[in-house]
């Protein structure tokens, strides 16, 4: 009984990371937030930064047809709601050398509600063929 | 005031290369290892700016080639054609500052995509580009909002955030002219 509270304990924990806050996020919220990242990206197609679509579950640096710097391309993580919230949170600091120079977005709500939207966008298949 | 205040181009080239990345190996070479780390410290601030910058700059380029995209569409109609006109005029402008400081800071400057896969398709009518046009518009104001607080150089940070101005006069005529409420909120993001 003991060992089932405390694994129970530790499931909680787990749920209350990262992930289950990405899991609380606003994708309506999302979108209007996403609206900061369309100087360089969008969904469908590579620009100054790689496209979206597919982006869930993809290795970081493997968009093929786009140009990244040699830190992302070794940045040994795959696309999840964890590494994404970390990433955005500071960029240049997660990934010293990447080209995202962006200082990153601090509020983990506003985290939170842009990996809710990407995870709905990125796997549209509306938008993403 | 100084002459660089009247002039923020100036101003922009004028307050860096205070860093240059072979500071450290001189100071290797002549045995002072604790300056060396000072200076190894001092170029990765400059070799962040450099990215930086170079983030607005592919961002400028690509405003460039939408721009250019819209007045060659047949879409647009005097005076909105002359407007898109005067807007790219600005970000070349912008992208000539930036493109020269990434060059004096020691960086190698970002070139322009031979293609942004713009969704030609669904501009349709007027109202079609000055809508895209925004959202670019819209993007690079919080682009420049990502970067303000970061540069290191702080003329450059004053630089960037001129240049953020300007283009937030942008988004706001092209709101406008879409009929759009031109300031919505008393903030960016």
């Amino acid at each position: 009984m003991k060992i089932l509270a405390m694994s129970l304990a530790f499931l909680t924990l787990l749920a209350s990371g990262p992930t289950a806050r990405a899991a609380d996020g606003d994708a309506g919220r999302g979108e209007e937030i996403y609206q900061r990242c369309v100087a360089c990206h969008a969904l469908a197609q590579n620009r100054v930064g790689p496209r979206h679509c597919g982006l869930f579950g993809r290795k970081a640096g493997t968009v093929k047809g786009y140009q990244y710097s040699a830190a992302m391309k070794k940045y040994a993580v795959t696309w999840d709601d964890a590494a994404l919230d970390h990433f955005i949170e500071n960029p240049l600091k997660v990934v010293p050398g990447t080209k995202m120079g962006y200082a990153g977005i601090k509020d983990p709500q506003e985290r939170a509600d842009l990996i809710a939207y990407l995870k709905k966008a990125t796997s549209d298949p509306k938008t993403c063929d | 005031m100084s002459d660089n205040d009247l002039n923020p181009r100036r101003s922009f080239l004028s307050g860096f290369g205070k860093f240059t990345l072979s500071a450290s190996a001189i100071a290797l070479l002549a045995g002072n290892e604790k300056l060396a780390l000072v200076s190894e410290a001092s170029a990765q601030t400059a070799n962040n700016d450099v990215t930086i910058l170079n983030s607005a700059l592919g961002a400028e380029q690509q405003a460039i080639a939408a721009y250019q995209l819209g007045a060659e569409s047949g879409l647009l109609q005097k005076p909105v054609l002359d407007l898109a006109v005067q807007f790219q005029g600005h970000h070349k402008q912008h992208a000539d500052v930036l493109a020269k400081a990434v060059a004096k800071l020691g960086g190698k400057p970002v070139t322009p995509l031979k293609d942004y896969s713009f969704p030609k398709d669904k501009l349709k009518a007027q109202a079609d580009v000055l809508a895209f046009a925004a959202s670019l518009e819209k993007g690079a104001v919080s682009a420049y909002l990502g970067a303000v607080p970061i540069l290191t150089d702080r003329e450059l940070a004053k630089a960037a955030a001129s240049i953020l101005g300007d283009e937030a006069m942008h988004w706001a005529i092209l709101r406008q002219a879409l009929g759009q409420n031109p300031v919505p909120d008393a903030f960016m993001s």
